[in-house]
């Protein structure tokens, strides 16, 4: 989709990564072709626009925003179903562009995925055997009984017992939790190393989506697998992962371990994150919440300098609309991209 | 009018006919509101709440097996109402509806302006030119601006959308407003953005309000009383001042321990078991089966018990 644009690009090196990182994200971009008429291009969608980032194997991160920022295009990228316009994806120390049909094939095996809405996750004309069973046929497992024995235990991993109860159900017979469970089943059967998460409870009754998150944690600290987690809702994300990005327009703009953004938040947008989520309380029906005016913006054309500009209540005239900020340490393991903190 | 009550819901009772029994999605509904007042009735999916805005509205879908009660609106029964009567005096006159996904349900082909201009045509009796003009006006209210009359849905952000249902259900100025998750699919901010929208119409129109809605934390954004449903009943109603400290139904309690929080660092709790299902309901107390602190008289129906200003159905307290 988007690779024509390879042709004008600078190749920039692979950096070299230890190790202890699973999954390194370097100077990521995806963009996508606008065309009129079906032929000519006129511009880019900049979903992702640079970004950065290391994954230490068995950690969990989350990766915050809202819809349209590119969470889901990055999400997309990292399981090998876009390809990137320029930077890299590197997976234990193998660039993913450079992998072949096979590495891929086994790249996949070593990345799950949990979507968000599970009914529609599910095809609903297989029972549950048959949905568990199909990657590990892909994955190459031939023979029957193990494939059986496989399924076995990962449903009992995700508490879907008695596992003969469940076997022959199709979706349709199962509660959302349930649904749920049997995509995180799909996701762990490989015994991949990496689990990418969209939403993973947002469809999910309130009672129910605790359940979850902690099924989750569980398996990430047993397995100790490394874990994304993408969503919009800043209330779960202290449950689960140790850091947490936040994302804007395409780009990261906040780094931080998740304490450290929740007491202290650096970036603006954060900051307006954090104070229009609400804490179940009386006292929030007698005050107006401060929201930053307008919408963010088209990804087509962003606005020059800090792409935050536009709303920010605290803009600098002349720096933050001209440059782009670059990643400020606010404190160690703190990174902000906001001129507030050169 | 002081001591009058905008709303009176009695024993309102919804069932629909399936081939698998009687649906009783809503069971005996009681609850009160004020003028200028919010309540919300929260419950999990399945547990009868869309179908209780339904029903208050008579939007019925033809399998309907039972559909009894008292609903007094402004102390005159519309339960009694001929269909025509109800749909020309009451429904968008004096309570009006902002339907589950409402910014996916405008026309995609009709200007928003004139959608949001039609029930004033429709119900008032104005002329085109007069009803957006009024439109315009509750393009002000909700925060929409003014040259996005002309513009078609699809030219619009999602939060756009919603803003535009809820001057469509403002416009012909309903003293009551039934909202059905009206931000459940909307971003954070946009979310925020929509509270503070009906925290202002309610305190500049003086609009009293019926939310429906899962979400418990943003629920406390607009509430003035509180209504838990499971299971097609109301198990608690509260003013929100009581209810979010301190929750009295074990459901209520369970429910308020799911939440998780940003502010306080304490470990949300889930709830074990399903819901009944509402074809096949058990006796005596809907929720005991999952309730920690069950004992033999939860094999009967719970009363309705009022402690200090509150109701709650459990044998717990009384």
């Amino acid at each position: 989709m988007a690779d024509k644009k390879a042709k004008q690009k600078v190749e920039i090196a692979v950096r070299e990564v230890g190790e202890a990182v699973l999954l390194s994200i370097q100077d990521l971009r995806v963009w996508f072709e606008l065309r009129r008429f079906g032929f000519g291009v006129v511009g880019h969608v900049r979903a992702v626009d640079g970004v950065n980032f290391d994954l230490m194997k068995g950690e969990a991160i989350a990766v915050v925003g809202e819809s349209g920022c590119g969470k889901t295009s990055l999400m997309k990228t990292i399981l090998g179903l876009y390809r990137p316009t320029e930077g890299h994806v590197v997976f234990e120390q193998k660039n993913l562009s450079e992998m072949g049909r096979r590495g891929l094939q086994w790249y996949r095996g070593q990345v799950g995925y949990i979507q968000q809405d599970p009914f529609g996750a599910l095809p609903p004309f297989m029972a549950v055997r048959r949905i568990l069973e199909e990657p590990l046929i892909i994955g190459g497992v031939k023979s029957k009984a193990e494939r059986e024995q496989r399924i076995r235990k990962v449903m009992e991993e995700v508490k879907l017992f008695p596992v003969d109860d469940y076997l022959e159900k199709f979706p349709h017979m199962l509660s959302g939790g349930q649904q749920q469970r049997v995509v995180i089943a799909r996701a762990m059967i490989l015994e991949p190393k990496l689990i990418v998460a969209d939403e993973p409870v947002s469809m999910l009754d309130a009672s129910v989506r605790v359940e979850i998150l902690r099924l989750l944690r569980g398996l990430q600290a047993s397995h100790n697998l490394s874990f994304i987690y993408i969503t919009h809702d800043l209330s779960t994300v202290r449950y689960f992962s140790e850091r947490i990005f936040v994302m804007y327009a395409g780009k990261v703009v906040e780094k931080s371990p998740i304490e450290l953004l929740l007491k202290n938040p650096a970036h603006p947008y954060s900051l307006a994150l954090l104070t229009a989520t609400s804490d179940p309380d009386a006292n929030n029906a007698r005050s107006y919440k401060e929201v930053p005016p307008g919408e963010p913006p088209s990804l087509v054309k962003p606005p020059a300098g800090c792409r935050f500009h536009p709303r920010c209540a605290r803009m600098i005239k002349g720096e933050c609309d001209v440059n782009e900020p670059p990643e400020f340490e606010v404190e160690p393991n703190h990174q902000v991209a906001c001129w507030l903190y050169k | 009018m002081a001591d009058e009550k905008l709303l009176q819901v009695e024993n309102l009772v919804l069932h629909f006919a399936t081939t698998q029994g009687p649906v009783q999605a809503v069971d005996g509904v009681d609850f009160e509101l004020d003028y200028n007042k919010a309540v919300v009735i929260l419950g999990e999916s399945g547990c009868g709440k869309s179908s209780l805005a339904k029903a208050m509205l008579r939007l019925l879908p033809r399998n309907v097996k039972t559909y009894t009660g008292v609903v007094k609106l402004g102390g005159r029964d519309v339960m009694t109402l001929g269909e025509e009567d109800f749909r020309q005096n009451v429904r968008w006159v004096s309570m009006s509806l902002v339907p589950q996904a409402a910014m996916n349900a405008l026309n995609p082909v009709i200007r928003v302006g004139e959608q949001v201009a039609e029930p004033a045509m429709v119900h008032l009796g104005m002329k085109k030119d007069e009803a957006l003009q009024l439109a315009l006006k509750m393009f002000q209210h909700v925060g929409v601006p003014a040259d996005f009359i002309t513009r078609y849905p699809f030219e619009l952000s999602g939060g756009m959308r919603q803003r535009v249902a809820i001057a469509m259900s403002l416009v012909t100025s309903p003293s009551l407003i039934v909202l059905d998750e009206p931000t459940s699919a909307l971003d954070l901010l946009t979310q925020a953005n929509i509270f503070n929208v009906l925290k202002r119409i309610k305190k500049e129109l003086g609009t009293s309000f019926i939310l429906i809605t899962h979400d418990i934390a943003t629920s406390s954004e607009l509430a003035d009383q509180v209504a838990v449903m499971y299971a097609g009943q109301i198990v608690e109603t509260a003013d929100a001042d009581k209810f979010f400290p301190k929750p009295l139904h074990p459901y209520s309690q369970k429910l308020m321990a799911s939440v998780p929080r940003l502010r306080a660092n304490q470990d949300p709790e889930f709830i074990t078991g399903q819901p009944p299902s509402l074809v096949n309901l058990p006796v005596g107390c809907r929720f005991a089966a999952r309730c920690p602190v069950r004992f033999e008289k939860c094999d009967q129906d719970p009363p309705m018990v009022k402690k200090d200003g509150r109701k709650v159905r459990c044998w717990k307290y009384a």
